[in-house]
Protein backbone atom coordinates (compact mmCIF):
# COMPACT_ATOMS: atom_id res chain seq x y z
CA UNK A 1 0.00 0.00 0.00
CA UNK A 2 1.16 3.56 -0.67
CA UNK A 3 1.57 6.21 2.01
CA UNK A 4 -1.64 7.83 0.77
CA UNK A 5 -3.53 4.53 0.95
CA UNK A 6 -2.29 3.97 4.50
CA UNK A 7 -3.18 7.53 5.49
CA UNK A 8 -6.70 7.03 4.16
CA UNK A 9 -7.15 4.37 6.90
CA UNK A 10 -6.23 6.71 9.81
CA UNK A 11 -8.98 6.73 12.40
CA UNK A 12 -10.48 3.43 11.28
CA UNK A 13 -10.95 0.74 13.92
CA UNK A 14 -11.55 -2.99 13.91
CA UNK A 15 -14.74 -4.54 15.18
CA UNK A 16 -14.13 -5.59 18.83
CA UNK A 17 -13.05 -9.23 19.10
CA UNK A 18 -13.98 -11.41 22.07
CA UNK A 19 -10.90 -12.95 23.74
CA UNK A 20 -11.12 -15.52 26.53
CA UNK A 21 -8.01 -15.65 28.72
CA UNK A 22 -7.06 -19.31 29.07
CA UNK A 23 -4.91 -20.93 31.77
CA UNK A 24 -3.01 -22.99 29.24
CA UNK A 25 -2.22 -19.90 27.18
CA UNK A 26 -0.79 -18.11 30.24
CA UNK A 27 1.30 -21.17 31.20
CA UNK A 28 2.70 -21.54 27.68
CA UNK A 29 3.51 -17.84 27.52
CA UNK A 30 5.28 -17.96 30.91
CA UNK A 31 7.28 -20.99 29.74
CA UNK A 32 8.26 -19.24 26.49
CA UNK A 33 9.56 -16.13 28.27
CA UNK A 34 11.25 -18.24 30.96
CA UNK A 35 9.58 -16.56 33.95
CA UNK A 36 9.23 -19.09 36.81
CA UNK A 37 6.64 -16.99 38.75
CA UNK A 38 4.25 -19.52 40.34
CA UNK A 39 1.34 -17.07 39.95
CA UNK A 40 1.52 -17.77 36.18
CA UNK A 41 1.16 -21.53 36.72
CA UNK A 42 -0.50 -22.44 39.98
CA UNK A 43 -3.95 -21.16 40.90
CA UNK A 44 -3.28 -21.52 44.62
CA UNK A 45 -0.12 -19.40 44.39
CA UNK A 46 -2.07 -16.86 42.35
CA UNK A 47 -4.78 -16.66 45.01
CA UNK A 48 -7.56 -18.01 42.78
CA UNK A 49 -7.09 -17.39 39.09
CA UNK A 50 -3.77 -17.35 37.21
CA UNK A 51 -2.12 -13.97 36.73
CA UNK A 52 -1.10 -12.98 33.18
CA UNK A 53 2.42 -11.55 32.59
CA UNK A 54 2.69 -7.80 31.81
CA UNK A 55 3.08 -8.17 28.05
CA UNK A 56 0.60 -11.05 27.63
CA UNK A 57 -2.16 -8.76 26.32
CA UNK A 58 -0.15 -8.21 23.12
CA UNK A 59 -1.08 -11.78 22.13
CA UNK A 60 -4.85 -11.12 21.98
CA UNK A 61 -6.75 -10.92 18.73
CA UNK A 62 -7.61 -7.24 18.15
CA UNK A 63 -9.23 -7.73 14.75
CA UNK A 64 -8.39 -6.02 11.49
CA UNK A 65 -8.61 -2.38 10.51
CA UNK A 66 -10.92 -2.32 7.47
CA UNK A 67 -9.06 -1.72 4.23
CA UNK A 68 -5.60 -1.97 5.76
CA UNK A 69 -3.25 -4.48 4.16
CA UNK A 70 0.00 -5.19 5.98
CA UNK A 71 3.06 -6.72 4.32
CA UNK A 72 3.54 -10.20 5.75
CA UNK A 73 7.26 -10.09 6.49
CA UNK A 74 8.14 -6.47 5.99
CA UNK A 75 7.02 -5.21 9.41
CA UNK A 76 9.47 -4.14 12.07
CA UNK A 77 8.30 -3.43 15.61
CA UNK A 78 9.60 0.03 16.52
CA UNK A 79 8.02 0.67 19.90
CA UNK A 80 5.41 -0.67 22.27
CA UNK A 81 3.62 0.91 25.23
CA UNK A 82 1.20 -0.48 27.78
CA UNK A 83 -1.08 1.38 30.15
CA UNK A 84 -2.62 -0.94 32.74
CA UNK A 85 -5.94 -0.35 34.49
CA UNK A 86 -6.06 -3.69 36.30
CA UNK A 87 -4.23 -7.04 36.17
CA UNK A 88 -5.46 -9.70 33.73
CA UNK A 89 -6.38 -13.15 35.05
CA UNK A 90 -7.36 -16.49 33.56
CA UNK A 91 -11.09 -16.62 32.96
CA UNK A 92 -11.28 -12.94 31.98
CA UNK A 93 -13.41 -12.24 28.93
CA UNK A 94 -12.07 -9.21 27.10
CA UNK A 95 -13.20 -7.33 24.02
CA UNK A 96 -10.21 -6.14 22.02
CA UNK A 97 -10.10 -3.49 19.35
CA UNK A 98 -7.35 -1.80 17.34
CA UNK A 99 -7.40 1.59 15.67
CA UNK A 100 -4.92 3.03 13.19
CA UNK A 101 -4.04 6.24 15.00
CA UNK A 102 -1.34 7.71 12.77
CA UNK A 103 0.77 7.11 9.68
CA UNK A 104 3.95 8.97 8.84
CA UNK A 105 7.04 8.62 6.72
CA UNK A 106 10.70 8.93 7.63
CA UNK A 107 13.92 8.64 5.75
CA UNK A 108 16.07 6.02 7.48
CA UNK A 109 19.25 4.02 6.97
CA UNK A 110 17.28 1.52 4.91
CA UNK A 111 15.60 4.13 2.75
CA UNK A 112 12.06 5.43 2.93
CA UNK A 113 10.08 3.88 5.76
CA UNK A 114 6.39 4.13 6.60
CA UNK A 115 5.46 4.14 10.30
CA UNK A 116 2.04 2.91 11.40
CA UNK A 117 0.81 3.72 14.91
CA UNK A 118 -1.89 1.46 16.33
CA UNK A 119 -3.89 2.10 19.49
CA UNK A 120 -5.19 -1.14 20.93
CA UNK A 121 -7.57 -1.53 23.79
CA UNK A 122 -8.97 -4.42 25.82
CA UNK A 123 -12.20 -3.86 27.75
CA UNK A 124 -14.03 -6.13 30.15
CA UNK A 125 -17.62 -7.28 29.69
CA UNK A 126 -18.85 -4.14 31.52
CA UNK A 127 -16.96 -1.93 29.06
CA UNK A 128 -14.25 -0.86 31.52
CA UNK A 129 -10.76 -0.49 30.04
CA UNK A 130 -8.33 -3.18 31.23
CA UNK A 131 -5.23 -2.35 29.18
CA UNK A 132 -4.39 0.15 26.46
CA UNK A 133 -1.47 -0.27 24.11
CA UNK A 134 0.28 1.86 21.54
CA UNK A 135 2.22 -0.14 19.00
CA UNK A 136 4.37 1.47 16.30
CA UNK A 137 5.47 -0.68 13.38
CA UNK A 138 7.61 0.13 10.36
CA UNK A 139 6.74 -1.04 6.86
CA UNK A 140 9.94 -1.74 4.99
CA UNK A 141 8.06 -2.75 1.88
CA UNK A 142 9.67 -1.33 -1.26
CA UNK A 143 7.35 1.14 -2.94
CA UNK A 144 7.77 2.55 -6.42
CA UNK B 1 6.26 -12.17 53.29
CA UNK B 2 9.01 -10.53 51.30
CA UNK B 3 10.51 -7.37 52.74
CA UNK B 4 8.77 -4.27 51.46
CA UNK B 5 11.27 -2.10 49.68
CA UNK B 6 11.56 1.66 50.07
CA UNK B 7 12.44 3.11 46.65
CA UNK B 8 14.71 6.15 46.23
CA UNK B 9 15.64 8.15 43.15
CA UNK B 10 18.81 6.66 41.67
CA UNK B 11 18.15 3.12 42.96
CA UNK B 12 19.27 0.38 40.60
CA UNK B 13 16.71 -2.20 39.42
CA UNK B 14 18.06 -5.65 38.64
CA UNK B 15 20.09 -6.93 37.01
CA UNK B 16 17.95 -9.79 35.75
CA UNK B 17 20.26 -12.00 33.68
CA UNK B 18 18.29 -14.28 31.38
CA UNK B 19 19.64 -17.57 30.02
CA UNK B 20 20.86 -17.36 26.40
CA UNK B 21 18.01 -17.01 23.90
CA UNK B 22 17.57 -20.26 21.98
CA UNK B 23 15.93 -21.11 18.65
CA UNK B 24 13.60 -23.43 20.55
CA UNK B 25 12.55 -20.47 22.70
CA UNK B 26 11.72 -18.47 19.57
CA UNK B 27 9.52 -21.34 18.35
CA UNK B 28 7.85 -21.46 21.79
CA UNK B 29 7.30 -17.70 21.79
CA UNK B 30 5.86 -17.83 18.26
CA UNK B 31 3.35 -20.43 19.43
CA UNK B 32 2.55 -18.65 22.69
CA UNK B 33 2.15 -15.22 21.08
CA UNK B 34 0.60 -16.16 17.75
CA UNK B 35 3.35 -14.20 15.93
CA UNK B 36 4.39 -16.70 13.25
CA UNK B 37 6.49 -14.32 11.16
CA UNK B 38 9.14 -16.75 9.78
CA UNK B 39 11.97 -14.23 10.37
CA UNK B 40 11.87 -15.56 13.95
CA UNK B 41 11.90 -19.27 13.18
CA UNK B 42 13.13 -20.08 9.66
CA UNK B 43 16.82 -19.32 9.06
CA UNK B 44 16.55 -19.53 5.26
CA UNK B 45 13.67 -17.05 5.25
CA UNK B 46 15.49 -14.66 7.60
CA UNK B 47 18.63 -14.80 5.44
CA UNK B 48 16.58 -14.09 2.34
CA UNK B 49 15.13 -11.08 4.17
CA UNK B 50 18.67 -9.79 4.68
CA UNK B 51 18.82 -10.48 8.42
CA UNK B 52 21.61 -13.07 8.30
CA UNK B 53 19.54 -15.57 10.29
CA UNK B 54 16.58 -15.68 12.67
CA UNK B 55 16.08 -12.81 15.13
CA UNK B 56 14.12 -12.80 18.38
CA UNK B 57 10.69 -11.19 18.65
CA UNK B 58 11.03 -7.70 20.10
CA UNK B 59 8.16 -8.61 22.41
CA UNK B 60 10.22 -11.48 23.87
CA UNK B 61 12.89 -9.04 25.05
CA UNK B 62 10.17 -6.71 26.32
CA UNK B 63 8.72 -9.63 28.29
CA UNK B 64 12.13 -10.10 29.97
CA UNK B 65 12.05 -6.46 31.08
CA UNK B 66 8.45 -7.01 32.21
CA UNK B 67 9.70 -9.83 34.44
CA UNK B 68 12.22 -7.47 36.06
CA UNK B 69 9.53 -4.81 36.66
CA UNK B 70 6.98 -7.26 38.05
CA UNK B 71 9.58 -8.80 40.39
CA UNK B 72 10.81 -5.35 41.46
CA UNK B 73 7.29 -4.09 42.23
CA UNK B 74 6.80 -7.20 44.38
CA UNK B 75 3.74 -9.35 45.05
CA UNK B 76 1.67 -6.39 46.23
CA UNK B 77 2.97 -3.96 43.64
CA UNK B 78 1.20 -3.07 40.41
CA UNK B 79 2.60 -2.12 37.04
CA UNK B 80 0.85 1.01 35.69
CA UNK B 81 2.76 1.95 32.55
CA UNK B 82 5.48 0.26 30.56
CA UNK B 83 6.91 1.33 27.22
CA UNK B 84 10.00 0.47 25.18
CA UNK B 85 11.70 1.25 21.90
CA UNK B 86 13.24 -1.68 20.05
CA UNK B 87 16.71 -0.50 19.11
CA UNK B 88 18.83 -3.57 18.35
CA UNK B 89 18.11 -7.07 17.07
CA UNK B 90 18.52 -10.04 19.44
CA UNK B 91 19.82 -13.34 18.06
CA UNK B 92 19.93 -16.93 19.35
CA UNK B 93 22.81 -17.25 21.83
CA UNK B 94 22.46 -13.67 23.09
CA UNK B 95 22.33 -13.20 26.86
CA UNK B 96 19.93 -10.41 27.79
CA UNK B 97 20.59 -8.42 30.95
CA UNK B 98 17.63 -6.35 32.15
CA UNK B 99 18.27 -3.35 34.37
CA UNK B 100 16.73 -0.07 35.38
CA UNK B 101 17.10 3.04 37.47
CA UNK B 102 14.53 4.87 39.59
CA UNK B 103 13.94 8.41 38.31
CA UNK B 104 11.07 9.48 40.55
CA UNK B 105 9.17 8.45 43.67
CA UNK B 106 5.89 9.97 44.85
CA UNK B 107 3.64 8.92 47.69
CA UNK B 108 -0.05 8.65 46.78
CA UNK B 109 -2.76 6.94 48.85
CA UNK B 110 -0.20 5.17 51.05
CA UNK B 111 1.54 3.78 48.00
CA UNK B 112 4.91 4.51 46.47
CA UNK B 113 4.49 5.54 42.83
CA UNK B 114 7.83 4.72 41.24
CA UNK B 115 8.94 6.03 37.85
CA UNK B 116 11.97 4.39 36.29
CA UNK B 117 13.98 3.99 33.14
CA UNK B 118 14.65 0.44 32.00
CA UNK B 119 16.83 -1.22 29.42
CA UNK B 120 17.86 -4.67 28.21
CA UNK B 121 21.51 -4.99 27.23
CA UNK B 122 22.93 -7.68 24.96
CA UNK B 123 25.74 -9.07 27.11
CA UNK B 124 29.19 -8.72 25.57
CA UNK B 125 27.99 -6.66 22.61
CA UNK B 126 27.92 -3.26 24.34
CA UNK B 127 24.45 -2.56 22.94
CA UNK B 128 20.95 -2.24 24.29
CA UNK B 129 18.24 -4.29 22.62
CA UNK B 130 15.47 -2.17 24.12
CA UNK B 131 15.26 1.03 26.15
CA UNK B 132 12.19 2.35 27.87
CA UNK B 133 10.41 3.61 30.94
CA UNK B 134 7.83 2.36 33.39
CA UNK B 135 5.66 3.39 36.32
CA UNK B 136 4.68 0.99 39.08
CA UNK B 137 3.17 1.25 42.53
CA UNK B 138 4.43 -0.57 45.60
CA UNK B 139 3.22 -0.56 49.20
CA UNK B 140 4.91 1.74 51.70
CA UNK B 141 7.10 0.02 54.29
CA UNK B 142 5.62 0.20 57.78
Amino acid sequence: MSLEAYRACIGRASEPVKNEVEKGAIRKFAAAIGDPDPRYRDEEAAGGRLLAPPTFSRTFDYGRVPGLELPRAGLIHASQEFEYFRPIHSGDVLYCQTRLADVFEKQGRLGRMIFLVFEMEARDTDGNPVVRQTSTVICREAEA
Amino acid sequence: MADIRRFEVGDALGPLVKPPVTKTQLVMYSGASGDFNPIHTVDEFAKEAGLGGVIAHGMLTMAFVGQLLKDTAGPNGTLKKFGVRFVEMVRPGDVIVCEGRVTGVEIQDDQQVVTCEVWAAIDGKGKNAVTGQAVFTAPLPA
